[in-house]
């Protein structure tokens, strides 16, 4: 009985293909293209760290617990009496209210594209090339759209229905800015959710129709859940997205300064990223200015920081996991 | 007893679907609603409904007479039932009032002939005009003062050059990024660096406005040693920014998308691996680079507030040394002051809608391509 093993028929050099291979010769346009596209990446990092490091690093020195706990008196440039508590709850109330509205919409609009729609169908193209063009509309066309549809269009119109003796909804608003956020982060909902419902392998719901679930059933009690860390992923990179821009409320809400918190729908507030835009710009010493601006910024990073690092990483699980179910 | 199938059976199901499936238009609804309201408060300047004639021809009270009683009510500008309510007598009041309220406006510009005209007619929109006090015909924003001046020229030249000098800037930078991430990086350092690129998107344009502002336009006026500090350039250069993770994300995303059989074919026959990136994969996924310098371009175009942030002078120049007023800053800056329903605010709304068509058209180019070239990976065409 003679088996052979392959270290017996195969010729020496090939019984370990690739372990020595190396280029014949050195290519040095190859190692200088390579180098270049290298370098490039490496410049995006590097001043993606200069800017980080530079408002961490000038912000903690300025950053305390009576800045971002203090509501400041009429002048906000001045250092040592100011604070940005109501920027921080006036941004966080924004998108707080944003979120009621845009996370129901933006998953149901994902779970009709994903699990009911015919995927050939004029109406759901139709759809997506409306997510898709919703999702590059300029921030400030949404502001423009804010004013001319919520404020002048059903806010009027709201007034006139009520009696209001002067402008109650007919003028910027709380609710104006969290609606408009709303419709601009409407895809990012829609995208993150749909990506999330994709990657549920199809055995799942086919096991729960064999059992007699409907599909309504399947879709809340077995897709739903499993879903639901996507679903996250989407809220808060939703929130990320709108508690950093500043256009879309601009004619919107935002108000250049309050004596009190924001107490009903229907009030204007004052927003963190406003807030570092007037402080940069309208500032009558900017070297005095300097370190609260430079707290101010923290304070906005973080909180749209900290939700996108939390985002990437259920984002990044969720894809591996996909991966590996298929 | 057979089976109950279909709808008769659920009828709850059916609701269900129905509404998921209303809901699911809202997108659609969206997209039309801001199309119809931007469009809507800018109508009027298309129809030449809009008037900001200073100075308007007046009629001298005597001569009412002449005038039919439609002519009158058009001229007093009335509405029919206040027109019909009035008696002659306060018709020439009011006639007087106007001749009164020509007599208030000052010499200067009674007499001057761009005060009785309609600065917000297209030719003085497009066109260069020569006012009063110039001396030769020139495109002129300044919304504000007695006669208003709503030439768009210089924010159509200040918005490309901004576009532009930043495109320039993050296209390479980012498709540069994108071949090393995908084609030449270990898979180790490609886990960290995609992620990190992306995350300066996360950060809000705000900031990014904040530290041009503050760092980038002092180092990049020491290294290039321009004069003004602020000015298209820099605004530029940090709407590269701003843009290189939308491109970064979408050109990788086209090289890694292009099949593996062909790298690992360049790779047997005995290319480099840059040979390999170069030759084969950039080839392959041209359409979806270019769709990601669109759809930058989109991303670029609509960048409000670094810009605002940065320089906002309406120059008419080509210099890109020079300051330039956006479109986006226009609207974002000069909003607060416009008088709702008036001629200033109209014109804002229309550059929004012209903005929104921009984008609009980039987008759908842009998409249009990707979905091609999906396809044809695909083998599918």
């Amino acid at each position: 009985m003679n088996t052979i093993t392959p270290s017996q028929y195969l010729p020496e050099t090939q019984q370990q293909p690739g372990r020595h291979f190396r280029a014949e010769k050195f290519d040095f346009w190859s190692f200088f293209f390579s180098g270049l596209t290298g370098l490039a990446t490496l410049f995006i990092l590097g001043i993606l760290a200069v800017i980080l490091l530079n408002i961490l690093i000038n912000g903690w020195s300025a950053i305390s617990w009576h800045f971002v706990s203090t509501i400041p008196k009429k002048d906000f440039f001045d250092a040592s009496t100011t604070g940005v508590l109501p920027m921080i709850v006036g941004t966080t109330i924004r998108v707080f209210v944003m979120t009621i509205f845009v996370i129901p919409v933006g998953v149901i609009t994902a779970i009709y594209l994903t699990e009911y729609a015919p995927n050939t169908a004029l109406i759901t193209r139709i759809i997506r090339a409306a997510v898709n063009n919703l999702a590059g509309v300029p921030s400030i066309v949404f502001g423009l759209f804010g004013l001319g549809f919520f404020i002048n269009f059903i806010g009027k119109n709201m007034d006139a229905l009520l009696h209001n003796p002067s402008a109650v909804w007919g003028q910027p608003a709380l609710i104006w800015a969290a609606l408009t956020l709303a419709v601009m982060t409407l895809p990012v909902v829609i995208v993150a959710t749909e990506e999330s419902l994709k990657a549920i392998p199809p055995g799942l719901r086919e096991a729960s129709l064999a059992l007699g679930a409907t599909k309504l059933e399947t879709i809340l009690r077995v897709v739903l859940p499993q879903a639901l860390p996507g679903i996250m992923t989407g809220g808060i990179l939703a929130v990320s997205r709108a508690a950093g821009e500043v256009a879309p409320i601009l004619f919107t809400g935002v108000a250049y300064y309050m004596a009190s918190l924001p107490s009903h729908l229907s009030d204007q507030f004052m927003d963190l990223g406003y807030h570092v835009f007037v402080l940069s710009t309208q500032s009558p010493n900017i070297e005095q200015t300097r370190p609260i601006l430079y707290a101010t910024v923290l304070v906005l990073l973080m909180l749209t920081f900290a939700l996108n690092i939390v985002a990437i990483i259920i984002r990044a699980r969720m894809r591996k996991k996909l991966r590996a179910l298929g | 007893m057979g089976i109950h199938r279909g709808h008769r059976a659920r009828p709850l199901e059916w609701l269900a679907e129905k509404f998921i499936f209303l809901v699911s238009l809202s997108t659609i609804l969206m997209v039309f609603l801001i199309f119809l309201f931007v469009a809507r408060e800018a109508l009027p300047i298309f129809f030449g409904e809009t008037d900001t004639a200073l100075v308007q021809t007046v009629i001298p009270p005597d001569e009412a007479d002449k005038l039919s009683p439609a002519q009158l009510q058009k001229y007093l500008e009335l509405t029919p039932e206040q027109f019909a309510s009035m008696d002659k007598d306060s018709l020439k009041a009011l006639m007087e009032v106007k001749q009164e309220a020509l007599d208030e406006i000052p010499e200067k510009f009674r007499n001057d002939p761009d005060a009785r005209a309609n600065t917000t007619d297209w030719h003085y929109l497009l066109l260069p005009h020569q006012w009063s006090d110039y001396d030769k015909p020139e495109y002129i924003w300044q919304p504000v003062g007695q006669i208003q001046k709503y030439n768009i020229v210089p924010l159509l030249v200040g918005t490309l050059k901004v576009t532009l000098i930043g495109l320039l800037f993050a296209v390479p930078l980012a498709v540069g990024a994108a071949i090393y991430v995908s084609q030449l990086a270990r898979p180790r350092v490609r886990e960290i660096v995609k992620p990190t690129i992306e995350l300066l998107s996360g950060i809000p344009s705000v900031v990014v406005g904040f530290f041009a502002l503050l760092i980038m336009a002092t180092v990049l006026q020491k290294l290039f040693g321009y004069q003004t500090r602020l000015n298209a350039f820099v605004a530029g250069i940090a709407l590269g920014f701003a843009v290189i993770p939308v491109i970064f994300s979408i050109a990788e995303d086209a090289l890694t998308s292009v099949p593996r059989a062909y790298t690992q074919a360049a790779l047997a026959l005995g290319a480099s691996r840059w040979q390999t990136a170069w030759q084969i994969v950039l080839p392959a996924a041209l359409p979806g680079v270019f769709a990601a310098a669109v759809l930058g371009f989109g991303r670029a175009i609509g960048e409000t507030m670094i810009v605002l942030m940065v320089c906002s002078a309406s120059v008419m120049s080509w210099n890109i040394f020079d300051s330039a007023r956006s479109i986006t800053t226009t609207i974002a800056a000069e909003m607060a002051e416009a008088v709702s329903g008036g001629p200033h605010y109209r014109i804002l709304f229309m550059l929004g809608a012209l903005l929104f068509a921009a984008t609009f058209v980039s987008n759908m180019i842009g998409g249009a391509v990707i979905e091609r070239f999906k396809l044809k990976l695909e083998g599918k065409r």
